[in-house]
């Protein structure tokens, strides 16, 4: 019994470790200092946003326009620091501008009542539009001094994007457990009537809550555009089902009302080892969607034998 | 024709229908009477296939049927007819009627077949419409006759119609009664329940009465049958317990909004039928959807659940699953929905005072279940019940407004809630309380609204209430609805 629920409760946890030793013991490029920074700068901007889609997710929504708020906030970053010579303005800016969409989504989604997968199938699809005309279809390369610093600085020996992605787990981790605002989210997200009656400001939250995915997803950008020291208007593609996907597969619920931040993390790590391997095997990328195709599969079932196991 | 032989059904927690046996002709109209709750609802839901019986059996030309689903009901010739009717507005007149069983050729639609067979059923009920017609573009009477027509192309024998007029006008009820019987004279057998008891005495040629999931009587004939006797076999519903009123104090004017008044330490019942409007009332004074709600003379703006809650005004619904508890979530965190925002240090959630109110109201409430860290879901409906009142009873309270507290939940939690309401009442609080049933308000209020058709029809004291009477109150007629 105590074994049993033990692995309802975390599955996923078990499913992680067992990947992680098995790539440790058959690759062994795997288990190396230098892997696993690379393994925590390709999944940096994932992680980032996928803190935010987790509060989308358990307010019972998600948010689609996360990869092209990606990709115009790395633009704004490099367009307004390379006219105004200052970083900071850049970061604003994006940063700004994702607060915008965010709000634009939120205003939608909860006052509206308009679905959140039209809502942010159409914003995705402006917001990828401006990004384009805004670049002219080429990448935008960042010309102030220190644009790199977000994206290559090293702190302590690790690179400042995994300390970006860090950062966001703790306050997000903190948001979710400890705050007014995380608990609303969740109470929303398992039963929006019963929240509204209790008392807690449904639009209200539910805005917040896109405005600082909006927020994260271009700051992501901002990360990214540092590390490559460029902006691009490809930039973020498939990111918001990267996100989504992270979230799943570390438990958060897509009925909403369910998700923590130990399980994104989870998530994300899994997602980003399974590519890693991968790649240092050379297995072709075609491969790689695959085997991420089938693990987002398993880890759905999982949850609904989970969602079964705790009814009974 | 159609026979009831010891039907029973149990849901858990309710007896909804306990050995009900009757009969009704061929070629007659017959009127199925009860409260809410009383059984009628789960019978007609028997009969046409919705529900299968623990025991007992329908018989059916003397033959007994076994309905698994709605499809054999409608095959066995047995058609009934819902208030929410079964159509789907966006399909036309013609495709409604054949929905199930469209008239095709090799899969394929039959068309012609289609249009000719839906004239002539239409022209059967005397609807004269364009079968081609997008079904949402026509009233509601209309569609209804599209609903008995579509019963008629499946050759029903027994037609039960469930509160067939209560959106009709006069006139319209007019024409659903000579279709009634002109369905009595081709020997239908038809099946009439409604709360209205001149159409039951007038239209009808016999009657039967539920009271508690159980036959109360049948009259094969209505000759010597009125109104009177009919509700008098109605009431008199047996709770399994008695509730020790306890007599109060009452102080000064608490609550008040345009529709009424009450008082400190007073608890006031709505009683009315379902759909009388008693919880749209409710929800009015709360989410402060209109009119001017006063809690101890302070207005309270209008605009949200939130700010009655901050004015000492809270609301359980009569909807536990779908507006009061977050199932995944813990009893604790389902107590400490409303009142975390007041605990809270700049949005920092205080983890001990809410450790403290989880544990004082799980207390306080009887709430049984393991811990207060289980997920809410999985206690039964009364302990779901009794965390929701802890929910709205942390924090202080002037007034409270109950939906249906009792309702779906044993004996023994009942009479706990009552107890809690009872002790709100001498703290103080100004009390609402609604309920479907008789026993229960007149038991507990000081004082019992009736509401009938969304308005209040009546304000009666505690010692002049008497079951009849409240229960001719919330009855309505046909006079009114038109």
């Amino acid at each position: 019994m105590k074994m049993k629920q033990f692995l309802i409760q975390s599955g996923m946890l078990v499913v992680f470790a067992i990947v992680a030793i098995l790539a440790a013991l058959f690759v062994p490029q795997f288990a190396t200092g230098q892997n696993m920074v690379n393994l925590g700068l390709a999944v940096a901007t994932v992680g980032i946003v996928s803190c935010t889609m987790l509060f989308c997710l358990a307010g019972g929504d998600f948010d689609l326009s996360v990869g092209s708020t990606l990709a115009l906030g790395g633009l704004l970053f490099a367009l307004v620091s390379n006219r105004t010579g200052s970083l900071f303005m850049g970061v604003l800016a994006a940063v700004g501008a994702g607060a915008v969409i965010g709000l634009v989504n939120g205003t939608v989604i909860a006052k509206f009542g308009i679905n959140a997968l039209i809502t942010t199938l159409a914003t995705m699809q402006i917001v990828r539009g401006a990004a384009n005309i805004m670049s002219g279809g080429t990448m935008i390369t960042g010309q102030t001094a220190g644009f790199e610093w977000l994206g290559s600085e090293k702190v302590l020996g690790v690179q400042m994007p995994i300390w970006c992605m860090i950062f966001f787990f703790v306050i997000f981790g903190f948001l979710l457990n400890r705050t007014v605002f995380g608990r609303d989210t969740l109470a929303i997200g398992g039963n929006p009537e019963a929240a509204h009656l209790a008392g807690i400001p449904v639009a209200r939250t539910k805005i917040i809550v896109f405005i600082l995915s909006g927020m994260a997803a271009a700051f992501a950008g901002v990360v990214s555009a540092s590390r490559l020291v460029a902006a691009s208007n490809n930039a973020g593609e498939k990111l918001e089902l990267q996100a989504i996907s992270a979230c799943v597969l570390g438990g958060v619920s897509l009925a909403g009302g369910v998700g923590s931040i130990s399980g994104v993390v989870v998530g994300v790590l899994l997602m980003g080892i399974v590519e890693n391997v991968m790649r240092l095997k050379n297995i072709d990328t075609f491969w790689q969607m695959v085997v991420t195709g089938v693990i987002l599969l398993v880890a759905v079932l999982i949850d609904r034998a989970k969602a079964k196991a705790l009814k009974a | 024709m159609l026979r009831f032989e010891n039907v029973t059904k149990q849901f858990p927690g309710v007896l909804a229908l306990d050995k009900v046996s009757w009969s009704a002709r061929a070629g007659s109209v017959h009127a199925l009477c009860g409260e809410n709750g009383a059984g009628k609802s789960t019978l007609l839901k028997v009969l046409s296939g919705v529900y299968r019986p623990d025991s007992g059996q329908i018989v059916l030309d003397d033959v007994p049927i076994n309905l698994r689903s709605a499809n054999d009901a409608l095959t066995q010739g047995i058609a009934v007819i819902y208030q929410e009717l079964n159509l789907v507005p966006h399909l036309s007149v013609a495709e409604n009627i054949w929905l199930g069983h469209t008239p095709s050729r090799m899969g394929l639609v039959d068309r012609r077949a289609l249009r000719n067979q839906t004239v002539a059923s239409l022209e059967q009920v005397g609807l004269n419409v364009d079968p081609d017609m997008r079904l949402g573009e026509l009233p509601i009477a209309q569609r209804q006759m599209v609903e008995i027509a579509k019963a008629l192309t499946r050759d029903a024998k027994v037609i039960a119609f469930d509160e067939p007029t209560s959106s009709l006008s006069m006139k319209e009820v007019d024409q659903l009664f000579a279709l009634i019987n002109s369905l009595r004279e081709q020997g239908k057998c038809v099946l009439y329940v409604s709360h209205r008891m001149n159409e039951v005495t007038s239209l009808c040629d016999a009657c039967t009465v539920l009271r508690d999931g159980k036959h109360v009587e049948t009259f094969d004939s209505m000759q010597g049958v009125t109104a009177e006797t009919i509700i008098n076999r109605m009431v008199g519903r047996d709770l399994g317990e008695v509730f020790a009123f306890v007599p109060r104090e009452l102080g000064a004017v608490r609550l008040e909004t345009n529709d009424l008044t009450i008082r400190s330490s007073e608890i006031v019942g709505v009683f009315g039928l379902v759909g009388a409007g008693r919880t749209e009332l409710l929800k009015d004074i709360y989410c402060g959807s209109l009119g001017e709600v006063h809690v101890d003379g302070v207005h309270v703006p209008r605009g949200s659940a939130r700010t009655s809650i901050e004015h000492g005004l809270v609301y359980l619904s009569e909807d536990r699953k779908h507006e009061g508890i977050v199932p995944l979530m813990s009893v604790a965190e389902n107590i400490n929905l409303t009142a975390r925002r007041k605990l809270a240090r700049a949005g920092v959630l205080n983890k001990g005072a809410e450790k403290a109110n989880a544990e004082a109201q799980f207390a306080n409430q009887g709430v049984r279940a393991a811990s207060d860290q289980v997920a809410i879901g999985t206690l039964s409906g009364g302990n779901q019940q009794k965390a929701l009142l802890g929910r709205i009873l942390s924090g202080s309270l002037k007034g409270v407004m109950l939906d249906e507290p009792t309702r779906g939940i044993d004996v023994g939690a009942k009479g706990e809630i009552h107890k809690i309401i009872n002790q709100l009442a001498s703290d103080g609080v100004a009390v609402l309380l609604v309920s479907s049933e008789l026993p229960e308000v007149m038991g507990v209020c000081d004082r019992i609204l009736v509401m009938r058709e969304g308005r209040i029809v009546g304000n009666v004291p505690r010692d002049e209430a008497t079951e009849e009477g409240l229960l001719k109150l919330a009855l309505p007629s046909s006079e009114v609805a038109a």
